[in-house]
């Protein structure tokens, strides 16, 4: 499998005044295509950091970092704009849909900003999307008609809507109840089952049991990395919370 | 991202806020439609002032006869008249810049005739005075060459000598009586009106220069010349050789001053129109005052909504936007607001300078020039208004942006 993200020695200080606060403090990382790994860690350890370095909404201080076989340390802002774009799918704690704006402009969004148009036909990308993510029926809803669940599998959507090498969700399940979390669960294990490589970052353990590779931070440095030989499997978790209602979330 | 598209979001975040919206555009449109207003007014005044100047004839110029110094005493103007009839053969014979002349000479005389009785001016002339005027007739003819060599007694009459004289019937080929003197009355001229200084120009009996100088005056000397010349562009050549031939015909010393005043048209259309132009010039920088207070609301308002949609800002920055489509995106955003503004300032300024063309004494002129002009400063008003904010919109860190609460 080819390697999507090679991260080495990754240093990152921030400065609050005249004290230097050191984020992470070296950090290796590989992640290869398909894998599903959970970044795990208590607040302060650095792990939003490093989610944002990952997702190139932020330059590491020091060290490097390959994306997709890209060296991205030395990209200029368009650039880092541009690869967003192309390389990565953002799913966000708080959703972070338009408001007012319906669930398929929001999945649309990310190709409009495409500069070289790869996609001719958005709308019709858009759409096959959000019927990834089982919301075929609510395209024309604006999220507050959408409940939390709802909201998150559109954000998933927009996510994939531009078939990016890695999807990047910030604790995707913080905004949800268990049952919801386990479902958004469900479709990233399917979407990994198909192939997208997803990379989740969460405080919760429970959520962690989906993954199939967790990595721990604390002080700005990676102390555990482990494989789980057999995920959770977040379909059946969820057939048994349900039961047998009809009721689709 | 397609410009279409931008400006899809630019209405739709404008249609959000409609009151807010409407508030704004108020600014501007306030703005645009009084600098318009303004200029219109200014611009009416000029172009009336000089339709009231040309009234006075096409590039007309106007030979007076000069004071005189007498044993080193200036006398007032006219005071030692030496003009002769042959003066204006003169001018007709060797101006070569000159197109028409004509001599006036007035009397003042009480006229009976028709129904009652009015006292006017008559004004001995040359056949070519009514081209001089730019004058024509509305019935009847004028006199020729022939009336007068022959000192004819025959009279064209101004329509206010009509109207008192001759209400009801055709005053062509009836008798009046000038100083007790019979005429015939061979034409009326067309109404003309008021003229700048507020005379009226219609009080006028038109008769061979030669009848009203020798028959009704008495004595040799004209009270004026008038003299058109061929264009605009010759009027001071014009001038030049009015002021030779005459100084030649009265045999003056090149050492001695003038006996006569040249007088141009240009001169005073020059002065009114310097006169209008510094007004309208005051009324529209005086409303500029006011687009530049609606540019400043535009701002105002572009400030707080980048406040406002910082996390939505965040969002377009985290999926891919570049700095410089969120730069157009909010750019475009107060231009929109500014054009519609102008839009909609320029058809209230449209409105409100026909009502006043229609219902108030005030003459207003909207040239095109203005109107492109001022929809160009709007826009210029959005794109400097609305810079800032969207500069500050553009260079928002994405990390922050989508923290902002």
């Amino acid at each position: 499998m080819r390697t999507v993200i090679e991260m080495k020695n990754i240093v990152k200080n921030y400065h609050v005044g005249d004290v230097v606060v050191h984020a992470l403090r070296g950090v290796d990382l590989n992640i290869k295509e398909g894998e599903f790994v959970a970044i795990m860690g208590a607040s302060g350890s650095g792990k939003s950091t490093l989610m944002n370095i990952l997702g190139c909404l932020d330059t590491a201080t020091n060290g490097d970092y390959f994306l997709d076989e890209l060296n991205v340390n030395s990209l200029n802002k368009d650039q880092y704009a541009d690869i967003r774009n192309q390389k990565i799918g953002f799913v966000f704690q708080g959703f972070n849909l338009l408001p007012r704006t319906t669930a398929l402009e929001n999945v649309e969004l990310p190709l409009l900003y495409d500069r070289k148009e790869r996609i001719k036909n958005p709308r019709e990308q858009a759409i096959k999307a959000l019927q990834s993510v089982g919301l075929k029926e609510r395209l024309d809803h604006v999220p507050n008609q959408l409940s939390g669940g709802q909201q998150q599998r559109v954000a998933v959507a927009r996510a994939l809507v531009n078939n990016p090498a890695i999807i990047l969700a910030d604790e995707p399940t913080g905004n949800l109840d268990t049952r919801t979390s386990v479902d958004v669960m469900s479709v990233f294990q399917r979407l990994n089952k198909e192939g997208k490589t997803i990379i989740v970052v969460t405080h919760e353990p429970d959520i962690a049991q989906f993954a199939k590779r967790n990595i721990k931070l604390r002080d700005g440095k990676i102390i555990e990395d482990v494989q789980i030989a057999v995920p959770q499997k977040a379909d059946e978790i969820l057939a048994a919370l349900i039961g047998d209602e009809d009721e689709v979330v | 991202m397609k410009w279409y598209r931008i400006l899809k979001i630019s209405f739709k975040s404008i249609l959000k806020n409609k009151m807010r919206s409407a508030l704004t555009s108020l600014g501007i449109i306030i703005g645009v439609c009084s600098v318009i207003v303004m200029i219109a007014v200014g611009q009416g005044s000029s172009v009336r002032i000089t339709e009231q100047i040309n009234s006075l004839g096409t590039n007309l110029l106007m030979v007076r006869p000069g004071g005189s110094r007498m044993g080193g005493v200036h006398r007032g103007e006219g005071s030692f008249n030496k003009m002769k009839l042959s003066d204006c053969d003169a001018i007709t014979k060797e101006a070569e810049h000159v197109k028409y002349v004509s001599p006036v000479i007035q009397a003042s005389a009480q006229i009976i005739g028709g129904e009652s009785n009015w006292n006017t001016t008559v004004y001995g002339v040359s056949t070519q005075y009514p081209d001089i005027k730019d004058w024509e007739l509305s019935s009847g003819t004028f006199f020729t060459e022939k009336d007068i060599k022959a000192k004819k007694k025959i009279a064209v009459l101004g329509q206010t000598i009509v109207d008192e004289l001759f209400p009801d019937t055709d005053p062509v080929g009836q008798r009046i009586r000038i100083r007790n003197t019979p005429f015939t009355v061979i034409g009326v001229l067309e109404e003309k009106g008021e003229s700048g200084m507020g005379m009226d120009q219609d009080d006028v009996i038109l008769a061979p220069s030669t009848t009203v100088l020798y028959r009704l005056k008495g004595g040799d000397f004209i009270d004026m010349i008038y003299v058109s010349a061929n264009s605009t562009d010759d009027m001071d050549a014009a001038q030049a050789e009015i002021e030779t031939i005459i100084r030649k015909e009265h045999k003056i010393e090149n050492s001695e001053d003038d006996d006569f005043h040249v007088n141009s048209q240009s001169e005073i259309t020059e002065m009114a129109s310097e006169t209008s132009e510094t007004l309208t010039l005051l009324l529209g920088a005086i409303a500029g005052v006011s687009l530049l207070v609606g540019g400043i609301g535009i701002m105002n308002i572009m400030l707080v909504s980048v406040t406002e949609r910082t996390r939505e800002i965040g969002i377009r920055l985290s999926i891919g936007a570049r700095s410089k489509d969120v730069l157009t995106q909010f750019l475009t955003e107060s231009i929109t607001l500014s054009l519609i503004g102008g839009i909609i300032g320029i058809l209230l300024a449209v409105i409100i300078t026909s009502v006043m063309n229609k219902f108030t004494s005030i003459i207003t002129v909207i040239s095109p020039g203005i109107v492109v002009l001022s929809v160009v400063f709007a826009a210029a008003v959005g794109i400097f208004f609305g810079y800032y904010p969207a500069r500050k919109a553009a260079n928002l860190n994405p990390i922050d942006a989508l923290r902002y609460e």
